[in-house]
C-alpha cells in the first residue's frame, strides 16, 4: 500500500478495481478494522476502526473473499446465529429470498455450490441491517445470471439508502454498477472518478473496426480530424476516434475510394481501455 | 450478551453431534467398551469386596469421555476455526472471539455431561451399578477433572506452530492416556513399568480420584490427585493466556 487516500460518500456505490494482488482486500481489511495499517488515518461513520472496532462492526456488514463456516452448519442456522449478534437485525427471511437462498435453508454449508456460498456470505453481511456494506469480490465465481441479480441487489441496497463499498477485478462490473471507482494497481490509486469521466478523460470515445484490405493506406484515415490513431489488428483496420462525427468522415472516405468493406462496427471505449492506458497492461494478465 | 452466548453454545453443541466421528468417539465408543467388558466380567462383587467391575469401570469411562472432549474435541474445533477461516467470519461480526471460545468450551462440557449420563444409565439399567460416595464430591471432582483436561488440551493449541502439528501433538497426548491411565483398561492389568510411567499422565489422577470417590472415599483423602489436577489446570490456562492465538 502506498499513499492510498479516498473518501466515500453516504449512499453511493463505490468500487475499487484492479488486478488480483493489487491490494484491494488489504484496503478493505484496514477500513473494517480487520487489519492495522502501518501508518495513516481512517474514519468510518465517524468511528476509528482500531479504537472503536465493536461499535463500527455493529454498523457495517462485511462479505469477505476468503471465509468459511462449519461444514455442518445449515443455511438458516448461520443466518439466525449471526443475526442474534446485532441489536436491530434485519428480517432474515427477506434476506434469504432476496439472495435466492429460500430453497436452500435446510442445506448444510458444505453442500452449497461456490456461488451459493458466496450468496450466503452476502446474506450474512446484511443480517445486521448495516449502514455500509463491504463486498469483496462479490461476483467472482458466479455464473452470469447470478452476477446480474447480484448487481440488482447492490443497486437495491443503495436505493434503501445504504452505502456500498465493493472490490472487483471485473472492469465491466464497476462500469455498470458503481457511482464512483478507484483504479488500484500495485498498491496505489492510479485514478478515481465516475466511470464515465474516467473513460472520457483517459480513453477515446470509440474504436472503429473495419474489414478492409491491407492495401488501403491507413495513413489516410489518420488524417481525418477527430481520428487519434489508426492501425492494423487481426487482419482489420482499427481507428480510435474522439466522437461520432469522425466515424461519418471515415465512412465518406471509404465510399469515395470505393473500398470493399467486409466488417464495419464501432466499439465504445471501456474502463478496460482506461486501465490499459494508465498502467500499460491488461487487467487480467 | 446472554442470548448470544446461549445461541453460540447451542450451535456448537449441535455441530458436535452432527460430526459422526466426534459423536461416536465421545458418546458411543466408551459405552460400547463398557458394555463389552461388562458382559465379560459382569458386576459381581470382587472376592473380599463390596464392589464389582462396573462399579469400578463407570468412573474410568467417565474419565475417557473427559479425555476425548478435552483433548480431541477441543483441538479439532480450534483447528477448524483457525485453518478454515471460520473465525474470520466471526471476527467481522460485533462479537468477541473470547465469547466464541467460551461457548465452545461450554458445549464440550455439556457433551461430557451427556456422555457421563449415558454411562450412568447403562451402568444402572444393564448392570445394577452401585455407588458408595457422595454425589456432591463426585461432581466437584468431575468439574475439576474436566477443567484440567481441557486446560491440557489448550497446550498444543497454544504452543504448536501450525494447526496440523497441534493435531499431531494432541494425538500423542490422547492415545497413551486412553490406554495407560486406566480409562479403557484397568491399570492393574498393566506391567509394573507402565504402571509407574502412567503416574505422569494427568488422566491417571482423574481416574484415581473419580474411582476413589465413587467407592466411598472423600476429597481430602486424595490430596496428590487434586494438587496435580489444579497444577495442570493452572499451567494450561497460563500457557493459553500467554501463547494462544486465534490466527
Amino acid at each position: 500500500m502506498d499513499g492510498i487516500s479516498l473518501c466515500v460518500s453516504r449512499g453511493e456505490i463505490f468500487g475499487i478495481v484492479g488486478p488480483n494482488g493489487a491490494g484491494k482486500t488489504t484496503i478493505m481489511d484496514c477500513i473494517v478494522s480487520m487489519r492495522k495499517p502501518d501508518s495513516g488515518f481512517i474514519t468510518v461513520l465517524d468511528l476509528d476502526p482500531l479504537r472503536q472496532r465493536k461499535a463500527l462492526l455493529k454498523k457495517v456488514g462485511i462479505q469477505q473473499q476468503e471465509s468459511e463456516l462449519p461444514d455442518r452448519m445449515k443455511v438458516w442456522e448461520a443466518i439466525d446465529l449471526f443475526s442474534c449478534f446485532y441489536g436491530n437485525p434485519a428480517d432474515t427471511s427477506g434476506i434469504l429470498s432476496r439472495l435466492g437462498l429460500s430453497g436452500k435453508k435446510e442445506s448444510y454449508f458444505s453442500a452449497l455450490s461456490g456461488g451459493q456460498k458466496k450468496r450466503l456470505f452476502v446474506a450474512l453481511s446484511l443480517v445486521g441491517d448495516p449502514e455500509i456494506v463491504f463486498l469483496d469480490e462479490l461476483t467472482s465465481g458466479l455464473d452470469p445470471r447470478s452476477r446480474r441479480s447480484m448487481w440488482d441487489l447492490v443497486r437495491a441496497l443503495r436505493d434503501d439508502g445504504k452505502t456500498v463499498f465493493l472490490s472487483t477485478h471485473y472492469m465491466d462490473e464497476v462500469e455498470k454498477l458503481c457511482d464512483r471507482v478507484a483504479i488500484i494497481d500495485n498498491g496505489k490509486i492510479v485514478a478515481m472518478d465516475t466511470p464515465e469521466s474516467l473513460i472520457r478523460s483517459h480513453a477515446f470515445a470509440l474504436s472503429v473496426v473495419m474489414g478492409i484490405p491491407d492495401s488501403f493506406n491507413g495513413k489516410e484515415i489518420e488524417l481525418i480530424p477527430g481520428v487519434v490513431e489508426a492501425f492494423r489488428e487481426g487482419g482489420k483496420t482499427v481507428a480510435r476516434v474522439r466522437d461520432s462525427s469522425a466515424v461519418i468522415e471515415i465512412v465518406k472516405l471509404l465510399v469515395d475510394r470505393e473500398i470493399e468493406l467486409g466488417d464495419f462496427h464501432t466499439e465504445k471505449s471501456t474502463l478496460e481501455d482506461v486501465f490499459l492506458k494508465l498502467t500499460g497492461k491488461e487487467i487480467n494478465d | 450478551m446472554l442470548k448470544r452466548y446461549f445461541n453460540l453454545t447451542r450451535m456448537e453443541f449441535v455441530l458436535y453431534l452432527r460430526e459422526p466421528s466426534g459423536f461416536f468417539f465421545t458418546l458411543i465408543f466408551p459405552l460400547l467398551l463398557m458394555m463389552l467388558f461388562g458382559s465379560i466380567w459382569g458386576n459381581k462383587p470382587f472376592p473380599g469386596g463390596n464392589f464389582g467391575y462396573i462399579d469400578y469401570a463407570v468412573p474410568a469411562f467417565i474419565g475417557m469421555v473427559i479425555l476425548t472432549t478435552g483433548i480431541s474435541g477441543l483441538t479439532t474445533s480450534i483447528a477448524a476455526y483457525r485453518e478454515k477461516g471460520i473465525l474470520r467470519r466471526f471476527k467481522s461480526a460485533p462479537i468477541s472471539p473470547l465469547l466464541v471460545l467460551t461457548a465452545e468450551l461450554s458445549s464440550l462440557f455439556i457433551i461430557t455431561v451427556l456422555g457421563m449420563l449415558l454411562l450412568l444409565a447403562a451402568g444402572v439399567i444393564v448392570f445394577g451399578m452401585r455407588f458408595f460416595g457422595s454425589i456432591l464430591e463426585v461432581l466437584v471432582a468431575f468439574v475439576l477433572s474436566t477443567l484440567a483436561i481441557s486446560a491440557l488440551g489448550f497446550i498444543p493449541a497454544s504452543l504448536a506452530p501450525t494447526a496440523r502439528s497441534g493435531m499431531i501433538i494432541s494425538n500423542v497426548m490422547y492415545f497413551p492416556m486412553l490406554f495407560l491411565s486406566g480409562a479403557a483398561l484397568p491399570r492393574e492389568m498393566l506391567p509394573s513399568f507402565l504402571k509407574s510411567f502412567s503416574q505422569i499422565l494427568p488422566l491417571t489422577h482423574v481416574i484415581e480420584l473419580l474411582q476413589g470417590l465413587w467407592l466411598g472415599g472423600h476429597l481430602w483423602e486424595y490430596p496428590v490427585q487434586i494438587l496435580v489436577l489444579c497444577g495442570v489446570t493452572t499451567a494450561g490456562f497460563v500457557i493459553a493466556a500467554k501463547y494462544f492465538r486465534w490466527e
